[in-house]
């Protein structure tokens, strides 16, 4: 097991292409463990994609993708899941014909859970978990409405609490702020710097919005072109010309 | 008057009348044992279909292959089965009503969990499929199974196989079997309301909404279908092996995998009902069996014509279902809280400021 700020996911030489799309080239980062990583790039620079590489949604053209030094490259979503790598997505995915309550209730871990406790009944602390944690992005007073009746900010942070109810030692976050209104964004970032500090959830984040990013992020990775451009403090990678084209347009 | 007290008064008519009724209505007493072999298939049916979102056309496959376990167990029990099955009827079983009873208790015991072992041995190949392709893959099982056991005579091939005759007067028989189908729907109803409490329950309901979130969530969303289908089997299983005690002869197509009569059936009782609900299947069964027999008796000639309407009418109109629509229409009974303003974008609590 890493010691605290050694690399939790190391991802080496990883590429991806769809058909003749070279989605991802022989991308090379490391997501320490108890911090929070960013990763930046333009709109088509192939975040999501290698997001997607790590957390086992499809196999990788070449390269190597290993959690707490463990290889995952083979793994397919379920299986990483369970390891305690979790993902949120760019479009919110909740149960939207379920009550809130009942959406941090189906997100208790499995991996832990034997064959027969799978037919037994939610114990009181997992309800006063779910609770607390519906509490926790404020959304306690809604536990009971639909999840689809929520608006789109606040289903992402209902989203955001079923990964925390989850119990994950990493959680890779797509855009978390993407469509929260501004006045909101604060009270998030407080929140996924909470989850990090008081939860030790290690934090990887997708993230287009560069004041959150640069406001939470210990370390962050810029993606152009499918390819690794920077990486390095937010205050390096600020003020790095690469980083500034690409966002720029130049070439 | 508390919701407990409530439920409890219900059951309690429910319990009430189907005691009574076939010494009430011994007319229709073959209806209404019927009645609970519909009762049964919607709610097996609803599991799959409703409570997880597999829309199976295939679970009359079980119903029909606990039929022929049960029957080759009780027939093995005392007879040469391939000898008597060629003998085409003209061995006649002559049993004893210990025989009898400990025959038909073995072989449904059997038939349950021989079924199960079908689902599970079939679940690696159709839960590869998903949406409108499971549908067509299981329906394919039904039909396949019909076919094949029509032409494996060790079974009879498409001349079936008769069974022992209820070894008492004819009343007693159609009694014993009325209470043997209100007990097994019954079992099924209670297991599958305890199964929709448990953390279970949840999961097959996650993955019905969303499937690939539930994976992403680190749910077994294979080993949850597996169960699922598996518990389906395991009750149809039963009813199977009774069904085919009740009818006395059985045969691949017209009884045992009967896709038309029993296997469509099951989605569209559900269907009316309300899917995915505890209460739906059941109202839908009944609804669906009462039409049925109505039409059956009133509109004879037309009576598929007539079925077949109602199932556009509810696949069209009325999607939702009886207990669909009561559940949007009075949300709070089942502990749903709806927001009368729109939802606007600030946390509930309030005790945050952003």
């Amino acid at each position: 097991m890493a010691v605290n700020g050694g690399a939790m996911i190391e991802v080496r030489n990883v590429s991806k292409a769809f058909g003749g799309v070279q989605a991802n080239r022989d991308i090379s980062l490391a997501v320490a463990e108890g911090r929070i990583t960013g990763l930046i790039g333009p709109n088509g620079s192939g975040k999501t994609t290698l997001f997607n590489s790590i957390v086992g949604y499809h196999p990788i053209d070449a390269g190597s993708i290993t959690f707490e030094g463990r290889e995952i490259s083979k793994f397919r979503v379920p299986r990483i899941a369970r390891l305690g790598m979790l993902r949120t997505f760019q479009q919110t995915r909740i149960y939207g014909n379920m009550s809130c309550l009942k959406n941090m209730l189906i997100s208790v871990p499995h991996r832990t859970m034997g064959f027969f406790e799978i037919f037994g009944a939610h114990s009181a602390e997992e309800l006063e978990k779910a609770e607390h944690l519906l509490e926790f992005v404020g959304l306690y007073a809604k536990r009971k409405l639909l999840a689809g009746d929520l608006s789109f900010g606040q289903q992402k942070l209902l989203e955001f609490a079923m990964a925390l109810m989850n119990g994950p030692r990493v959680l890779l976050l797509d855009e978390p702020t993407a469509g929260i209104n501004p006045t909101l964004i604060n009270g998030l970032i407080d929140r996924l710097k909470r989850a990090n500090t008081e939860f030790g959830i290690t934090l990887f984040v997708i993230e287009h919005n560069m004041r959150v990013i640069m406001n939470l992020a210990d370390n962050i990775y810029c993606l152009a072109h499918g390819e690794l451009l920077a990486g390095g403090p937010p205050e390096q990678i600020q003020s790095d010309q690469r980083v500034i084209d690409a966002y720029l347009g130049a070439h | 008057m508390s919701p407990r007290r409530r439920a409890l008064g219900i059951y309690g008519v429910i319990a009430a009348v189907s005691l009574a009724a076939p010494f009430a209505f011994d007319a229709y007493i073959s209806q209404l044992t019927v009645l609970w072999v519909m009762v049964l298939f919607a709610i097996t049916w609803d599991a799959m279909g409703g409570q997880m979102g597999y829309n199976s056309l295939g679970n009359i496959f079980f119903f029909g292959a606990g039929m022929y376990i049960s029957a080759v167990v009780q027939i093995g029990l005392h007879y040469d089965v391939a000898e008597y099955t060629a003998a085409y009827g003209a061995i006649k079983v002559d049993f004893t009503p210990a025989q009898y009873f400990t025959g038909i208790t073995l072989g449904t015991v059997v038939a349950a969990f021989g079924a199960v072992a079908l689902a599970v041995v079939l679940s690696g190949v159709v839960f590869g499929l998903r949406g409108p392709y499971f549908a067509i893959g299981t329906l394919g099982i039904a039909l396949a199974a019909g076919e094949l056991v029509g032409a494996w005579d060790y079974v009879g091939a498409g001349s079936g196989i008769s069974l022992p005759v209820f070894p008492g007067p004819p009343e007693d028989g159609e009694r014993f079997f009325y209470f043997a189908f209100f007990v097994a729907a019954v079992l099924t109803f209670f297991f599958f309301r305890w199964l929709y409490g448990t953390r279970f329950g949840l999961a097959i309901n996650a993955i019905r909404d969303d499937e690939e979130k539930a994976e992403a969530m680190g749910i077994r969303t294979r080993r949850y279908k597996t169960i699922t289908w598996s518990l389906s089997a395991f009750f149809l299983g039963i009813c199977g092996a009774l069904f085919g005690n009740y009818n006395i002869f059985i045969e691949p197509l017209e009884v045992a995998f009967a896709t038309v009569v029993f296997g469509i059936p099951m989605v569209v009782m559900s269907l009316l009902g309300g899917k995915g609900t505890l209460w739906g299947p059941v109202i839908g069964a009944v609804l669906y069996h009462v039409i049925k027999e109505a039409t059956w008796t009133y509109l004879l000639g037309w009576q598929w014509v007539a079925l077949g309407l109602l199932i556009v009418i509810t696949v069209v109109f009325f999607q939702q279902g009886i207990m669909g629509w009561v559940q949007d229409k009075w949300p709070a009974l089942f502990g749903i809280e709806v927001e009368e303003a729109p939802a606007e974008e600030t946390p509930g609590t309030g005790r945050e400021t952003p």
